[in-house]
């Protein structure tokens, strides 16, 4: 990032109401150039809403913003043309071509002759489809599909970049392949704003904002967000053999004991939360084996952003 | 488990065929699941879940093999099948303008239950998805959590025997996640066989068995931990302040198979024969990072055993 950050988005007080429900309530951010930040929540938290005011397609009720320089309410014109959008509902036209749909938006961003060529090329290439441009749309495999979602929304080089929920329903190779480029892009110096539900993904953000009932609760860096919000030692403990059976004996045995805070299945695993006396090595697998849980294998971990979004949703 | 195993199957697939044009989408695909157990179907985006998950339910006709639920052959059981399956696809459509209770009611109503057996039903469906308190809201109002937790409610209102998911908490938040895992369990748990398709990889592990999908073929089976533990790859954690410039630089490195940013790290994947030259060049490149080994996840095995199959 640049030693002099450049705001390329600044929200004050954004506020939404829809009749009497308040959808985003005096919200307030940066977003700095060249930065990747992640905007996370439970569904209905505001983080939509929140984009939409921000791509100039919806008009606060209170507040303002400037995205790339102007005014969401007074240019929202002028935002649309300096931003590109991509959704879950991949925007695309599943019976045209991988190169129609790119014409389509060429079109759409007013580009022609060679700049509008070159672009289409480059389009293809970022998205991994030079050689399949002919191909429908729909046949292509839903990761290619996104990738060429986002290809599409960068075709006038817009300076900054909004993903709703890009990856659901996306497999995890193909979701490192997207991340890939988004990390690529943030160092070419566009400014991405993402939602997602996937935690992993929320880790690779510069900054995290988190929505809980339309309000900004925590706004840090991934590492901030944990210091803050889940303080205290976090440990791995697996059942090895065990399975689903082993983990959930291992959460009722976690049950009432003292010294810990709190615990979370983890694929296999179980997240525990402990003070410092039960961090020890050995410590807490023989208070488990006290309780009849023999076979525990119990290794420090970091505690994740799904720690920290847990504990500030749940709360 | 075991006289779970034994019984007869919820669902079963033998030797499922299925071409569209020239691409074969599934091939020679074989899978018993059983009353009370839980199955993850997992692989690439493209893979065949869709296709396979649509012939089980029968709303697909094999072009070899048969797909059979609760005994009966899927494609040809009519209504028979309809009786002991709860189906849940990917957009899965409520009536938006009617509330909680009239969309269930409408299910109920096309399931031919009874009324007193709709009522039981009803109150023991709302319990356990914790939606009693919101049966008068309309389902276009309710969170996409909620929503799902309901479009489950009405699939399981006439008591099926086995219930397929599509991927159902794609677009779902982490903390509505959870709740509708430990749903699924208390599913489970009353003896329904459930088999669902998930892109989350921690989704996967706590199912009882997965199937890896790889083009239309199930390249391997088991209970996830068995998977993990025969995971052949070491894992390390590379602890890393400038994250981008350790992946650089250890991209290179000997029998580095995958290389990935991880939490506030990278992890990283050592094929087995080269971890001790893997661990010399990192001691002696003077790297100012920390490595460590982890235990290999069932995300490693799923990225691995796709990365060998291509």
């Amino acid at each position: 990032m640049p030693s002099e950050p450049e705001t390329v988005v600044d929200v004050r007080g954004l506020t939404r109401r829809f009749g009497a429900f308040v959808a985003v309530n005096d919200v307030s951010f940066s977003v700095t150039r060249g930065e990747i930040f992640g905007y996370l929540g439970a569904n209905g938290a505001g983080k939509s809403t929140t984009i939409r005011m921000l791509c100039g397609l919806l008009a606060p009720t209170d507040g303002r913003a400037t995205v790339a320089g102007a005014d969401i309410a007074r240019e929202p014109g002028r935002v649309k043309r300096s931003i590109g959008y991509m959704s879950q509902k991949f925007s695309l036209y599943a019976d045209l071509t991988v190169a129609e749909n790119l014409d389509f938006y060429a079109s759409a961003y007013a580009l022609s002759g060679r700049l509008r060529a070159a672009r289409m090329d480059e389009a293809l290439e970022l998205a991994g489809l030079a050689d399949r441009r002919d191909a429908l749309t729909r046949e292509l495999p839903g990761g290619l599909r996104q990738r060429l979602a986002l290809a599409s929304a960068l075709l006038h080089r817009p300076p900054v970049l909004f993903l709703d929920e890009p990856t659901a329903g996306v497999d995890p190779l193909a979701r490192r392949a997207f991340w890939r480029v988004i990390r690529e892009l943030a160092r070419g110096g566009t400014t991405l704003f993402v939602t997602t539900h996937h935690l992993d993904e929320a880790e690779l953000c510069h900054r995290v904002g988190m929505m809980v009932d339309g309000r900004l609760v925590a706004l840090d860096t991934p590492a901030g967000l944990k210091a803050t919000h889940v303080p205290g030692t976090m440990l791995s403990v697996g059942t090895g053999a065990g399975g689903e059976a082993g983990t959930r004996a291992v959460m009722a045995a976690l049950a009432g004991m003292p010294g810990v805070h709190g615990w979370q299945p983890f694929g296999l695993r179980v997240h525990v939360r402990v003070d410092p006396e039960l961090a020890g090595p050995g410590r807490l697998a023989a208070r488990l084996a006290e309780r009849g849980v023999a076979t525990a294998d119990v290794e420090a971990t970091e505690a994740g952003l799904e720690d920290v979004f847990l504990a500030l949703v749940r709360r | 488990m075991s006289d779970v195993l034994t019984s007869s199957p919820a669902l079963e697939a033998r030797g499922l065929v299925r071409r569209f044009g020239r691409t074969v989408a599934v091939s020679d695909l074989s899978l018993s699941i059983a009353p009370g157990e839980l199955y993850g179907l997992v692989g690439p985006d493209g893979a065949g879940k869709t296709t396979a998950l649509r012939l089980l339910v029968g709303l697909l006709t094999p072009d070899g093999g048969e797909a059979r639920v609760a005994g009966a052959v899927s494609h040809a059981a009519g209504g028979a099948l309809r009786a002991s399956l709860g189906y849940m696809p990917q957009q899965y459509s409520l009536y938006g303008d009617l509330s909680i209770d009239e969309n269930l009611r409408f299910f109920g109503d096309l399931f031919g239950l009874s009324s007193t057996n709709f009522r039981e039903r009803v109150a023991h469906l709302l319990g356990i998805t914790q939606l009693t308190r919101f049966r008068d809201r309309r389902a276009d109002a309710l969170s996409g959590g909620m929503y799902k937790k309901l479009a489950l409610a009405c699939a399981l209102l006439h008591r099926p025997r086995a219930l397929v998911l599509d991927e159902p908490t794609n677009g779902v938040d982490p903390v509505s996640r959870r709740e509708l895992w430990e749903l699924l369990y208390t599913l489970v748990d009353e003896g329904l066989a459930v088999l669902l398709a998930t892109p989350y990889m921690d989704e996967a592990a706590r199912c009882h068995r997965v199937g890896l999908l790889q083009g239309g073929r199930l390249i391997a089976e088991d209970a996830p931990a068995a998977l993990v533990r025969a995971f052949e790859d070491l894992a390390y954690f590379v602890t890393a302040a400038d994250r981008d410039a350790a992946e650089a630089a250890l991209h290179d490195l000997p029998g580095v198979r995958a290389l990935s940013p991880h939490g506030p790290g990278l992890r990283v994947i050592v094929a087995a024969a080269d971890a001790e030259a893997f661990r010399r060049r990192f001691a002696s490149a003077d790297m100012r990072w920390h490595l460590e080994p982890t235990a290999p996840d069932f995300e490693d095995v799923f990225l691995m055993r796709s990365i060998d199959a291509e």
